[in-house]
């Protein structure tokens, strides 16, 4: 306060002998003389002091006055540079606004007409990033405040914010995450809207700590950030340059703790390659068992690698083509010996099924899927159809195979093709998509078919899902759903419509669909919103489905115009 | 045609927060159906969960609302989605139509409860104007009551700063049973001040005592002073004049934009100010409106708009506080979005020619232009890049102040608000498109 009333020092001093006589009391210090300027001076003598206590508010209230009226600005103080200039144009008004609604909608969804906004805001979030727009700057610290609590739309958050995003972040420790977000897909816009490597494009030259971008900087986010951040430092790093990734994780990781490798392993599978290997072999000696096994999980999905080569070998020794070529025959390992359980298979069948089922499954998922394909010169289709058998102690095998191990071999095949990342064997452990009005589980699935699914492209596993909905409806259809890619193709979203009209007149309750119900208010395509209207207007009124679908209408409409908004 | 509202002027008319987020939920088309606009009113039928849709009327100029559902809240989520919906897609809502008749019917109805009203008024004035004798004995007993408050007043004030007001003699000074004993003497504005004694830092007690000091000998003498300070005097302990008074008195009429509006919740009553400034005049105006909790205040103006209207001033040596009388026309964009300003050693410049007329004076409303936030160590100021004022929070949250620096970038920009002796506080910040925006998130 005082710096605002830069004044001379007598009047300062004044003021000050007045507060110091108040605090102790006029009982205790005399009045001080009158002093300033001579017009104060004048009108404090004429002030009446009979009374002390009432002359010291007397002369206080002129003073006061005075100062008030005599109040000088202050000197400047250093303002710092500008925000560099944002090319993008503004989001339209509309979409200005539900921006404002989406964020407002952070305090949690009590209303019940719509879905909880919170999970419209990434939707929203991702397709104006992806429009190229700049939101307003007074609506910047609601956006990062956002993004603050809820580091999945960090990405999307940063990147719309921009270069005033920046800015604001290194003003104010509360948006500190800005700096260490990456976002690595730049926005259309190009440069504004990707972390700028430098102030290359000339409008950064105002701002003046921006040394994010330094590249010393790199190793002070890796040395001093949190774990999370080191994780995002590290992922991104691996996207763009490997090698550059690895020598980073190389250089700490002695010092680093047991969970912590884990995860920084993890993010080795950005970007994996032969060159890897020296350092994940030694991985395999690593004191964590989880490190181990982790470090033998990257280690089997390179191909060509030490660790697949050997597993293969073993694969080799454990299943065989029975001489007539009609039969795969079994031997499983007796024993896990020190070699394997180097190569991360554990000693002790953590399910409870048998060691020897469970080594034997451990090697086939770990063994190249080449392998099997190579040696026998077969398709994964023809392989699969084939009976599985013991075969027997003498390893001859019985003429008929008894379909013993038929099970653990297509398990460990499974978790091979999603691990290898290997369509060919997804699309031919998963079968042919099954059909309505037969029953579809003839052709078993093995594994998690969400995951096989994953492998798949995007359209493929729509439509896959699509024909299994309409097989079986929404009761085991979560996963699977939720591998599928958003929004959903308009016969994805049709059969979901068809099938949840199903379930609403065989009288099941919404609530025991509510996972599925979720995920189609975020997923469902715009298309389908006329057929969900219908269902909504058809539905019995005042049913606990009615107000299911009426509630699905009304957050189709609200995603609708929320995307109409920013389609401009 | 009138201008539409902008989105942040129908949110404003919010009673709370969920009520924003309800509006905009319903702000889209698709609940709607029957909507129309003549220019003076919107309605529509919103599709409900029950089987009939409610039905909403808003008369824009009050404005005033009317819905047949059973919330409580005023506006209702329907009323302000409409508004929404007509603010945000014009199409939607078409213009140049007939009321319908439910909606006819409720503009008519409350049209002649207005013109009613009004009547009563003039007559509740008449009937004072009948029998001056007992006003003014009744007049005269409360001067002598507010006379004997201050003259306490003086004595509590004087007694303290005898004995010392570092002696707090062994337990916490309790100026609340003052503050009551003002309140009984009819001086609510002295009860006021009194109270604020109790939440002061030290190191401001003094001034504060000795401001209020000189507030109560002026009441002291208030027949001698001037008229014009003699009316500011009174205003400031707490006599109150009566808006139809007001209005029966002189008015300006001007163009008045509106610079900035800021509410002020406490448990029992919202407090709305609205600034304005006269186009042709270049008086500054405040408006004050209340709402209780639940309820918007029953004043709103869009900020950055401009009202033609008649105001009647507040007596007083500085009139700043009016009401408004009559309005010619709704709010409509002002030729000059951005609002002209001065530069910060002007501001203080003139808030000293307030103080120098009005000594109780605490702040006065001020444009600056061309002023940089800037927040270092010592918090936040604004600087034109030769002086700077110290910024004063005065209640802003944090994100308000950020949203300004956000605004600014670092750049220039035009700031409404008041500028005083504690400092600059911020009320509304025009962007580099001339929109304003309000400071209070």
């Amino acid at each position: 306060m005082t710096a605002t009333r830069t004044e001379p020092a007598a009047p300062a001093d004044a003021w000050e002998e007045l507060r110091t006589t108040a605090l102790l009391g006029t009982d205790r210090r005399p009045l001080p003389a009158p002093a300033g300027s001579p017009a104060l001076v004048a009108a404090a003598t004429a002030v009446d002091r009979t009374d002390p206590a009432t002359a010291l508010l007397e002369l206080a209230a002129l003073t006061a006055v005075r100062r008030r009226a005599g109040a000088r600005p202050a000197t400047v103080p250093s303002a710092g540079g500008a925000a560099p200039a944002d090319p993008r144009p503004e989001l339209p008004v509309a979409a200005a606004r539900r921006l404002t609604v989406l964020l407002d909608g952070r305090a949690g969804g009590a209303g019940g007409t719509l879905a909880n906004l919170t999970e419209l805001l990434p939707q929203w979030l991702a397709t104006a990033r992806a429009r190229g727009f700049r939101p307003p700057a007074a609506l910047l610290p609601a956006l990062l405040d956002g993004a603050r609590g809820r580091s999945e739309l960090r990405g999307d958050v940063v990147a719309l914010a921009g270069p005033l995003g920046r800015w604001l972040a290194e003003r104010n420790p509360d948006w500190r995450f800005v700096l260490r977000t990456a976002t690595d897909a730049p926005g259309p816009a190009g440069p504004a809207a990707s972390e700028p490597p430098g102030d290359a494009d000339g409008t950064g030259s105002t701002s003046t700590s921006g040394d994010t971008g330094a590249p010393g900087d790199e190793h002070r986010i890796w040395h001093e950030g949190l774990f999370a951040e080191r994780v995002t430092h590290l992922t991104r790093l691996r996207r763009t340059d490997p090698a550059a990734g690895l020598d980073l994780l190389r250089g700490t990781w002695p010092t680093e703790r047991a969970e912590d490798r884990l995860l920084f392993l993890d993010a080795l599978q950005d970007g994996l390659s032969p060159s890897d290997e020296p350092f994940l072999e030694a991985a395999l000696g690593d004191r964590s068992k989880n490190v181990r096994a982790t470090a033998a999980e990257l280690l089997s999905t390179l191909p060509g690698s030490a660790l697949a080569t050997r597993m293969a070998e073993r694969a080799r020794a454990a299943v065989r083509l029975a001489g007539t070529g009609h039969a795969l025959l079994v031997t499983p390992p007796a024993e896990c010996d020190a070699a394997m359980q180097r190569d991360g298979v554990a000693p002790k069948s953590p399910t409870g099924r048998g060691e020897r089922a469970w080594w034997f499954g451990e090697i086939v998922a770990a063994t190249p899927l080449s392998t099997w394909t190579d040696d026998t010169g077969l398709t994964p289709a023809r392989l699969l159809g084939l009976p599985v058998g013991d075969a027997g102690p003498d390893g001859k095998g019985a003429d008929r195979a008894d379909g013993t191990w038929t099970d653990d071999l297509r398990e460990g095949w499974a978790r091979a093709a999603v691990r290898q990342h290997d369509a060919d064997w997804a699309r031919a452990l998963l079968g042919p998509a099954p059909r309505p009005g037969r029953d579809g589980r003839t052709t078993r699935t093995a594994g998690a078919p969400a995951k096989l699914l994953a492998v798949l492209p995007a359209s493929e596993r729509a439509a896959w899902t699509a024909a299994f909905i309409q097989a079986h409806g929404l009761g085991e259809a979560f996963q699977l759903l939720g591998a599928c890619a958003t929004p959903w193709t308009p016969p994805l979203s049709t059969a979901v419509v068809a099938a949840l009209e199903r379930a609403a007149r065989s009288g099941t309750y919404p609530w025991s669909h509510s996972g599925v119900l979720g995920m189609t208010e975020r997923a469902l395509a715009p298309e389908a919103a006329p057929a969900v209207e219908a269902l909504a207007s058809d539905a019995a009124p005042d049913t606990a489905w009615a107000e299911t679908f009426a509630r699905l209408a009304g957050t189709l409409r609200f995603r609708a115009a929320m995307l109409a908004e920013l389609d401009v | 045609m009138e201008e539409r509202w902008s989105t942040e002027h129908v949110l404003s008319l919010a009673p709370d927060a969920p009520s924003c987020k309800a509006a905009g939920k319903l702000s889209s088309p698709a609940p709607w159906s029957g909507t129309g606009t003549d220019g003076a009113a919107l309605w529509g039928e919103c599709k409900g969960s029950g089987s009939t849709p409610y039905r909403t009327v808003v008369e824009l100029t009050t404005p005033a609302y009317r819905c047949s559902c059973p919330s409580r809240k005023f506006p209702c989520k329907h009323a302000l989605g409409l508004l929404l919906l007509w603010s945000g897609s014009p199409e939607a809502v078409p213009a140049g139509a007939e009321p319908a008749d439910w909606a006819a019917d409720w503009l008519k109805e409350r049209q002649e409860r207005t013109e009613q009203a009004a009547e009563r008024r003039t007559a509740k004035a008449e009937a004072a104007a009948a029998d001056p004798a007992a006003a003014r004995r009744r007049a005269e007993k409360r001067s002598a009551r507010v006379a004997a408050g201050a003259q306490e007043l003086r004595l509590r004030l004087a007694d303290r700063i005898r004995h010392g007001l570092a002696d707090t003699g062994g337990t916490r000074s309790d100026w609340e049973e003052v503050a009551a004993r003002m309140v009984d003497a009819q001086a609510p504005g002295l009860a006021t001040k009194v109270r604020e004694l109790d939440h002061t830092a030290q190191g401001d007690l003094l001034e504060e005592y000795a401001m209020l000091h000189l507030l109560a000998t002026a009441y002291g003498r208030v027949d001698d002073l001037p008229e014009a300070l003699g009316a500011t005097v009174r205003a400031r302990v707490g006599f109150t004049s009566e808006t139809a008074e007001l209005l029966a008195g002189p008015t300006v009429r001007d163009r008045w934009q509106v610079l900035g509006v800021r509410d002020t919740p406490d448990e029992r009553l919202t407090t709305r100010r609205l600034w304005l400034r006269g186009a042709k005049t270049g008086r500054p105006a405040l408006l004050l409106a209340f709402g209780r909790p639940g309820q918007a205040p029953d004043l709103a103006l869009p900020t950055g708009q401009e009202l033609e209207a008649e105001l009647a001033f507040h007596p007083g040596a500085r009139p700043l506080r009016a009401v408004l009388g009559t309005r010619y026309g709704a709010p409509q964009s002002p030729g000059d979005a951005v609002p002209a300003g001065i530069s910060p050693a002007e501001a203080l410049a003139g808030y000293g020619a307030a103080v120098a007329e009005d000594p109780w004076t605490e702040s006065w409303p001020t444009v600056l232009t061309g002023v940089i936030p800037v927040h270092d160590i010592d918090g936040w100021h604004l600087t034109d890049g030769r002086h700077s004022l110290r910024l004063h929070r005065a209640g802003l949250p944090e994100p308000a102040l950020w949203q300004l620096a956000a605004v600014s970038g670092g750049r220039p920009v035009t700031l409404f608000g008041e500028c005083g002796h504690r400092g600059f506080t911020p009320v509304t910040v025009w962007d580099e498109h001339g929109r304003p925006s309000g400071l209070t998130q």
